[in-house]
Order: C-alpha cells, then structure tokens, then sequence
C-alpha cells in the first residue's frame, strides 16, 4: 500500500477504533496528527518490517508521544506488523495494546511510554549503545509531540545528543500546536522550537506533516550524509481530518457518539 | 572478583564508600564484560578518573541531568549493556523518580543506580543534600532491589555482586571517609541473605548502612549492663530476608536501625513483615524523625537524631524498660 492510501485507511482506523473505546474514549486528536508522519516513517523511510523485528540491524522506533499509540499500532497494523486480532484487542481490558505503548519487542513495540519527555532519552540510549556495538546501519527514530517539549527532560536528551554526535539518532517532532489545556502558544509559548533544537546542535528540517509527498522528499533527503542529530519539524494540524475535532483542544481525549462517528467516516470518505 | 585482603579493606575504609566505586568499577567489567558507567558530574567525587582513563570505552559523563542519566541509561540496557549510573543520592532517586519507575521498575532494564552519599554524611549542605527518603522511593517500586551496605567492604562486595545480576538495583552508599569497618575480612554476600554478625537472645537489631556499625558498638555497651543482643545486617532491603525477620522473633524487643526516614525505610520493611504475625515482639523504629533539621557536621546530625551507638544504646535501655 502507498503511504497516501495508508494514511486515509488508518485514519478511517482510528475513528473505528474510537468509537469502539465508547466511552472511554480514546487520544484521537493527536493520533490523527501523527497520521501521514508514522504512515511515511514505516512505509517509505525506516527499514523496520515484520520480518526484521529481531534483527539487530533495524532500525529502532521510540513513541515519546506515547499516546498516539493507537495511530502506531494502526500502520504496523496495516503494514502487517501487528495482527487484526491484536488491533482488536485496543484498549481491551488486560489488552498488550493500551492507549501508552507497552515494550513488546517481539510485536515491534521497542519502549513502553505514555509519561512525557522519556523517549528521547532512551533514544540517546539505544543511538550510543549501537554505536558502541559496532552497528553503523540501525537508525534511531523518536517522535516527540510539541507539547511533550515543554518537558525539561527532551532538552537534557537534545543536549547530550548533539555532544555525543548521534547522527544516528533522528526526531520528528509532531509539532500540532495544542497541547492538553489549549494553545501552545497561550498555555506555555515554546517560542521557535525550531530554533530550540538548532541551538541545541540540531539539523533542523520542517515539513508539512500531512503531506505524505513532502514528508518523504524531506525526510530522505534530510537523511542523506548526516553528520549531527537531525530533527524534522512536522507541521500538523491537531484532529486532523475531521472537521469538529481539528484544532480543538478538548479533544485531546475524546468520545465519538453515533452521530459524530458517521460523519467522521463520511468525512474521511469523501476525502 | 576483586581480592579483599586487609589492605584493600583499609584503604577503602580510608577512602569511604563513595571513593570506593572507583576502585571497584576497574573490577566490574571483569564480572560482567557488558558494564558501563555514567555519571552526572560526578566523576571526581567518585574517584572515577582513572577508570575513565582506563576504560574510556566505557565511561560517560552525562552532565548535571539526573532524567536524562537514567534515560540514556536503559536505552544502552536494552541495547545489552549494563549501565552503573552514578549521581547522588538525593538526585539519583528523587529528582529522576519518573525515569527509575518507567525504565527500571516498570520496563525492567538492569540498570544499577549508584547513589552517592546517601543519609547525613554531607549533611553540612543542608537538606538538599541529605538523602533520608531514597529507600522509601526506591522500595516502593516494583521489580528493585534495593542494597545498603554496611561499610566499605560491603560497598565493594554489593556492587560486584550487582554485576552479575540482572534486576534493576538501587545500591546506596553512605559514611564518609575513614569510614568505620564492619567486614574486616573478605566473606560470603548475597543479594537478600542477611548477615548475623552477632547472636544475642534479649534484643534483636536489625541495621543497615552505617548503622549497623553503630549498632554493633550499642550492642557491646548493652553487654555490659547484662544485656545479651543479637545484630543483623540486613545490607537488602528489598527483598528483605524474611528468614531473618522472623528468626528474631524470640527477642523480647526487636529494633530497627537506619541513617534514613522513619517512614518508609528498614523500619517500615520490617514493620510489614510482622504485621500479619499474631504472636511478636514490639518494634523499636530508629532513624531520622519525620522533619528537616539544620545543616552540620555528620556526627553532630547523627546526634541530632538519636543515631549516634550510646543515644542508641539508651534509647533502647528507655524502651525496654517500658515492656
């Protein structure tokens, strides 16, 4: 499947899995902004497949935004990753597949997540630890939310990634511009992210994040001859896709009635 | 594994626990070829310059980033190193809370936090420096062991021993240079298995860190009043050896013992393996009160909290009185 179609079925995938959470709801909003980047990054850029989960020469994926984790667990669905009876299990009581990621190598799940501001330290981790084994062909990809960058922590990883000279380490920061209590902008201004992480000793690139065509010219081109930690700016819409839920902030967790759920599909079908 | 003759010995009791990482990190990859050691900012207090020379390939100053520390140091877990990450104590436990539970408790990596100068030997930088709630932290946590050696002979027998075992380890290191020797000879450790050091039928003490020297010295002025007392090192606190929790149960006493909080330590450790016991001995709980106290000398902190052997030793006397 081409990223384009991949990313239209797994946002139709992320509304169906919604609405069966019922009313519990699920992270939808910044699920659907994660969409077209994970789609990309499993489909065009990581060499991650089914068939090389335990091979020690693939390249490892950390959500640092754990709770996009139902856009995750949908590509590596329709990728073949993870099977339809472990997608059905989303959210299940006592399910492997919870709304954080739970680490499960074997089903490609590389860290458990869901507290903020981890993943890109046990990125720095995991992108030293395969230098020093020797392994010059594994790359480290973490996704990080925008919000999730108010968190102290990415800024101690971001440091030390530029002084070791991870060039094997890359970042995508899902960059929607809401956070949980509103605005970015008014709840905590970050003020350039962008120039945040080339200060910090970042090749900086930015991207339209929901355009699968643009996300993959920049992302392999921006791969090309690293030489420091690279970070993409991913320019995203929060809820993306469905009319009542983009840029809405209290839809950071969100609960599809009948109604909601058939215009949401109508929506994305008419897309 | 490192020789521990009485030279050794005597110069790690010179150097103190702290300095005694450094001597004993150059053995480490002898046991587990896999080991690695991080520090935040903490190579000098550590003693740890010439095993950064020795093994640059396996050092890593990570700077004053506590989170960070722990972070980077479970990715290289999972990628099958065995990182000991060192910071102090307070900071180690405390500050990265978080990251410990997420990485260590939770997703299991085998990394061994180092914690430098727990209790109140720097106690002169006042509060922030003294760790007195790192084991009540570390315990709570699912999946940790959690080790607090006696002397600096222990110090070096703990961390050899958590070089070859794979679970997430707080090792918490306490006392100051010309630390007082428990263990002056090499013996037989292992995670879990208390230490008897001496038998005793009217009062059983169960101590950890620096304590259970102090409560040895109590134990030998308890002697001298006709008091006959038996003192454990329980040097893991979790698991705690329930074995010998309960092979003190004679005593007509049994005492707890920490450089550490009241709430949550030893004391509390304990206190959860006799609850359920319908027939016990009362439990004497000594450690720090539940309170912030002004910055001073290591021994003049002990006083301030009824740590020293003799206030030990009396309060003891005072208790037993009561029964």
């Amino acid at each position: 499947m081409e990223s384009l179609q991949l990313a239209k079925t797994v946002r139709r995938d992320i509304v169906e899995l919604t609405y069966k959470a019922g009313t519990h709801g699920t992270h939808i909003s910044g699920s659907l902004s994660a969409v077209e980047a994970l789609s990309v990054l499993y489909n065009d850029i990581m060499r991650f497949n089914k068939s090389n989960l335990a091979d020690d020469k693939r390249d490892r994926f950390i959500l640092s935004k754990g709770h996009a984790a139902m856009t995750q667990y949908a590509v590596m669905n329709r990728i073949g990753i993870l099977s339809d009876a472990d997608l059905a299990t989303f959210k299940d009581d006592g399910s492997a597949f919870h709304t954080h990621p739970k680490m499960n190598v074997s089903k490609g799940i590389e860290f458990s997540g869901g507290s903020l501001g981890h993943g890109l330290s046990q990125g720095v981790g995991t992108a030293i630890a395969l230098k020093k084994r020797g392994n010059t062909t594994s790359r480290v990809f973490v996704m990080v939310g925008d919000g999730e960058c108010d968190e102290g922590a990415i800024w101690e990883a971001a440091m030390s990634a530029a002084h070791f000279k991870l060039d094997n380490l890359i970042v995508i920061v899902d960059q929607n511009t809401l956070q949980l209590d509103g605005r970015i902008v008014d709840i905590m201004n970050q003020g350039s992210l962008a120039d945040k992480w080339k200060s910090f000793g970042w090749k900086v690139y930015e991207m339209d994040g929901h355009n699968v065509e643009d996300i993959k010219k920049v992302m392999l081109e921006g791969l090309k001859n690293v030489t420091c930690p690279t970070v993409f700016m991913s320019h995203t819409i929060k809820g993306k896709g469905i009319s009542f839920i983009e840029n809405q902030y209290n839809w950071h967790i969100g609960v599809l009635t009948q109604e909601q759920y058939e215009q949401a599909k109508k929506e994305l079908e008419e897309v | 594994m490192i020789e521990l003759d009485r030279q050794k010995i005597r110069t790690y009791s010179l150097l103190g626990s702290h300095r005694t990482f450094g001597q004993v990190a150059l053995e480490l990859p002898k046991i587990n070829e896999n080991v690695v050691v991080i520090v935040a900012d903490q190579m000098s207090p550590a003693g740890l310059e010439y095993f950064r020379d020795q093994q640059p390939e396996r050092f890593f100053n990570i700077g004053i980033a506590e989170q960070n520390l722990i972070g980077v140091a479970s990715g290289m877990a999972k990628e099958g190193f065995t990182p000991f990450v060192l910071a102090q104590a307070v900071f180690a436990t405390g500050r990265c809370f978080d990251q410990v539970r997420v990485n260590l408790a939770y997703m299991q990596f085998g990394v061994k936090i180092v914690g430098l100068s727990a209790g109140l030997s720097i106690g002169q930088y006042g509060a922030t420096h003294q760790s007195l709630e790192d084991v009540t932290l570390m315990r709570a946590l699912p999946n940790m062991v959690v080790l607090s050696p006696a002397d600096c002979t222990e110090t070096a027998k703990a961390l050899m021993a958590a070089a070859a075992d794979p679970r997430p380890t707080y090792i918490r290191l306490s006392g100051w240079m010309n630390c007082p020797i428990v263990y002056k000879k090499d013996y037989d450790y292992q995670i879990g298995k208390a230490i008897t050091l001496r038998e005793g039928e009217d009062i059983a003490i169960i101590a950890t860190g620096p304590m259970v020297y102090n409560s040895l010295k109590a134990a030998d002025m308890l002697a001298e009043e006709g008091i006959s007392v038996k003192v454990v090192d329980m040097h893991t606190i979790k698991p705690l050896d329930m074995e010998a929790v309960n092979d003190c149960l004679k005593a007509k006493m049994i005492v707890t013992a920490e450089e550490h909080s009241v709430i949550g330590g030893l004391g509390s450790a304990v206190a959860e393996c006799l609850a359920p016991k319908a027939v016990k001995p009362p439990q004497l709980i000594i450690g720090t009160d539940d309170k912030y106290i002004k910055a001073g000398d290591y021994v003049y902190l002990q006083e301030q909290f009824g740590l020293t052997p003799i206030q030990i030793k009396n309060s003891i006397l005072s208790n037993l009185k009561k029964l």
